[in-house]
């Protein structure tokens, strides 16, 4: 019997097993020699799932494993109550993709990983350390980093606006080389500054939030890094009162009046929205703002390049957010768990990801950032070939919160510290004194 | 066959007796009990085991190592951001409460008022808020207030007035946050004091009119009386549901500006699964279990008292 609405009762319920089934992919080889369970990061890049699926499915009919791979969302959290949940109940997956803190979280329940991160290390080059921060605990890594997932946020400016409005021109000083043009050195946090006032002046504020959201927290945490401006240090030891902080603060309040007046409420959607409406004339972000641009915007997205962000006295640096993967000590099929990891990682897998994923991936190894991908994306041409840290950048991946022991780090990463305190002297009417004393309580509470 | 009814043939009565086991499994207590485990079992695996197992939690270091005690309650009411979570939770429930509560009466009072039919298509436009998934109609909220492309500020725009910080000034938010929970929630007070009102005998209305009452003598004499149970477990029932609201807050705000709209329940997350110390997690929400618990205790017994002076 068919419904009044044309779908039948029998199609109705094939589509809801359809749709329940849609994160799962199950990939048989015949003769299987073991079966690994892995939960990925489900990607918003369309076709980077069926990438992972395709490079997976290739390593199960070598090695003949039988693999079930689950796409976990992280909208809503979703990844960090997967892995809460496995880690109560030991039990789930073999491979868990861990987002940028998690794996200090489950340090004791990860298999260590030293071997297959000297082993990739010894192909590809040092990882960051950012990375050796994020996965090394104990001497002993615990995780490795991920492709699939990790991202770096530079700037994404308007090459129209910035011509127009600040006498810069974005192609010149930041080709789509591997070396920087002319006037490179001169893109400090001052230039910054005095470019986000010009935009603003002539209606194009930059789209830079200062939320409790990781956008915001992430370009904070850099331009603080930036001055040497940290809250604690690597022992724990609190430091928020120190020069470089209050200098940091100064500049911030010296910027916020250049600003939208709402970015204090921005979500990590709200700058992409500023960007591709043709509202800002720079965003940092990864080049996710500049594709929705080009498809709804076409007008914006030809307008954008993506460049290092600027330097301050300490250097310049770069928000990087890697994912890792990792498997659990509990996992029924470790050492297929190791393989099929260290596997992904290598160059030919990470270029076929970073491709799937239009260069919104972001490899651990420096030695990776040739691939063809960023040289070949636009339009225009060469748009995100600055978006992966490259050695003649003379910049540094950075995390907000560093160098502060991990434990600590995440609770002023997750509960945005550094934005809260420019946020309080620049809209909540506090001196940068009682801001500091505010920060200084929090951190102690933090330390516990 | 050989069911409870059957009886053997030639056996002597006195033997034909059933035994104690037997009995005892006769007895309708027994059997009602019974009937009840497949219940017993939902509520103790679902409720009564995750409640005790996030109170052991509560009681454990970060590293969920060692037991700590109430360590965790003392070390957030020292904490400036946890007062403030304190102070906003009760600010964000009670006022959530009364509005709803108030609406909710009014909404009755007026749809009691409409014909039949034409009622319950009112009846069922009003309850719209309440059966569309919170997190769905809360995004809808949210692009209403959006910071730069708000349609509420594009109407104040179109009308000359300025444009509100719905989500970005500390006021604002607490007010939107509010004005989204009493949205949604209305709709249960609104259909609950409906039907107490329908159960109200129109005798006592026509009685207090005989003897000269006017519309808020018999609101106040024989309406409120009458609707007291009703308003007592609604009420109850919406403050602890308030209480532990997460998906507003959590979606139109995130706990800003500046953790000044956090609740309880967005702020536990926050420091248990985000910022990865679930037992201190685990102690923001649990924090309003004995205050609740000690409200809930009076309101039921003023209810259980009521009760049996009307029997």
């Amino acid at each position: 019997m068919t419904a009044v609405t044309g779908v039948s009762r029998r199609t109705a319920l094939k589509l809801g097993t359809a749709a329940a089934a849609l994160p799962l992919v199950h990939i048989r080889s015949a003769g299987a020699a073991g079966r690994l369970s892995v939960g990925f990061w489900d990607h918003w890049v369309p076709g980077a799932n069926d990438a992972m699926t395709k490079l997976v499915r290739q390593w199960s009919d070598k090695t003949k494993t039988e693999v079930s791979i689950d796409y976990i969302t992280s909208v809503g959290n979703k990844t960090l109550l997967t892995l809460a949940a496995e880690a109560q109940a030991k039990a789930g997956h073999d491979i868990q993709a861990f987002p940028t803190w998690e794996v200090h979280n489950s340090a004791e329940l990860l298999e260590p990983m030293d071997d297959v991160v000297k082993r990739l290390s010894a192909k590809y080059g040092p990882v960051n350390s950012i990375v050796e921060y994020l996965s090394k605990i104990d001497g002993s890594y615990r995780a490795v980093p991920a492709i699939s997932g990790s991202q770096v946020k530079p700037c994404c400016s308007r090459i129209d606006l910035f011509k127009q409005h600040v006498g810069m021109d974005l192609q010149a000083v930041f080709p789509a080389a591997a070396a920087m043009g002319p006037g490179y050195d001169a893109w400090t946090w001052d230039a910054f500054l005095s470019a986000a006032e010009k935009c603003s002046k002539a209606g194009f504020p930059f789209g830079m939030p200062m939320g409790q959201f990781t956008d915001a927290v992430d370009w904070v945490g850099a331009m603080f890094t930036s001055y040497g401006a940290e809250l604690a240090d690597a022992k724990g030891n609190i430091t928020v009162k120190s020069d470089a902080v209050r200098q940091a603060l100064e500049w911030f309040k010296r910027l916020m009046p250049h600003l939208p007046g709402d970015v204090y409420s921005w979500d990590d959607a709200s700058n992409n929205r500023a960007l591709i409406s043709g509202k800002s004339a720079l965003i940092m972000n990864p080049p996710s703002a500049w594709a929705v641009a080009v498809r709804d915007n076409p007008s914006v997205g030809e307008q954008c390049w993506t460049h290092p962000n600027p330097a301050g006295s300490k250097g310049r640096f770069l928000p990087y957010l890697p994912y890792f993967w990792g498997a659990w000590n509990f996992g029924k099929n470790k050492s297929a768990a190791k393989e099929l990891i260290e596997w992904l990682s290598e160059r030919e897998q990470a270029e076929a990801l970073c491709t799937a994923s239009h260069g919104y991936d972001t490899p651990p190894f420096q030695s990776m950032t040739d691939f063809a991908v960023w040289a070949n994306e636009g339009p225009p041409k060469g748009v995100v070939s600055n978006y992966q840290l490259k050695p003649g950048h003379n910049a540094k991946a950075s995390i907000a919160a560093f160098p502060a022991p991990p434990e600590m780090a995440v609770q002023i990463y997750n509960q945005a510290t550094m934005t809260k305190m420019v946020a309080r002297c620049t809209q909540g009417g506090q001196s940068i004194e009682q801001t500091i004393a505010w920060a200084e309580g929090e951190l102690q509470g933090f330390n516990r | 066959m050989a069911d409870g009814a059957t009886l053997p043939i030639g056996v002597p009565i006195a033997a034909r007796r059933p035994g104690g086991m037997q009995r005892f499994m006769r007895q309708r207590s027994t059997i009602a009990f019974a009937m009840c485990v497949p219940l017993l079992a939902v509520v103790i695996s679902l409720v009564v085991y995750p409640a005790i197992y996030a109170i052991y939690l509560s009681m454990l270091n970060k590293k969920m190592t060692r037991f700590v005690g109430l360590d965790n309650f003392s070390f957030l009411l020292g904490r400036p951001t946890f007062q403030m979570v304190i102070f906003q939770s009760v600010l964000f429930a009670v006022s959530a409460v009364i509005l709803k509560a108030l609406l909710g009466f009014v909404l009755a009072h007026l749809m009691q008022n409409i014909p039949g039919r034409q009622q319950r298509l009112w009846r069922g436009l009003l309850l719209v808020p309440w059966v569309i998934p919170l997190a769905m109609s809360t995004l809808g909220w949210w692009w209403l207030f959006d910071p730069s492309y708000s349609a509420f500020n594009w109407v104040l725009n179109a009308f000359g007035g300025p444009s509100i910080p719905w989500l970005g000034a500390t006021w604002w938010a607490r007010f939107s946050v509010i004005l989204v929970n009493v949205w949604y929630g209305t709709p249960f007070f609104l259909i609950m004091y409906l039907a107490a009102l329908k159960s109200v005998p129109e005798q006592l209305y026509e009685a207090a009119s005989i003897d000269g009452a006017g519309f808020w003598q018999k609101l106040w004499h024989v309406t409120l009386p009458m609707m007291r149970n009703v308003i007592s477990i609604t009420v109850l029932f919406s403050l602890i549901i308030t209480f532990a609201n997460f998906d507003i807050v959590r979606i139109l705000t995130n706990g800003g500006p500046q953790d000044q709209t956090h609740l309880f329940a967005t702020y536990s997350f926050q420091v248990g699964i985000q910022s990865g110390d679930i037992p201190l997690g685990a102690a923001v929400s649990l924090f309003m279990l004995p205050i609740l618990a000690v409200f809930a205790y009076f309101v039921l017994r003023g209810v259980n008292e009521r009760s049996k002076e009307a029997m």
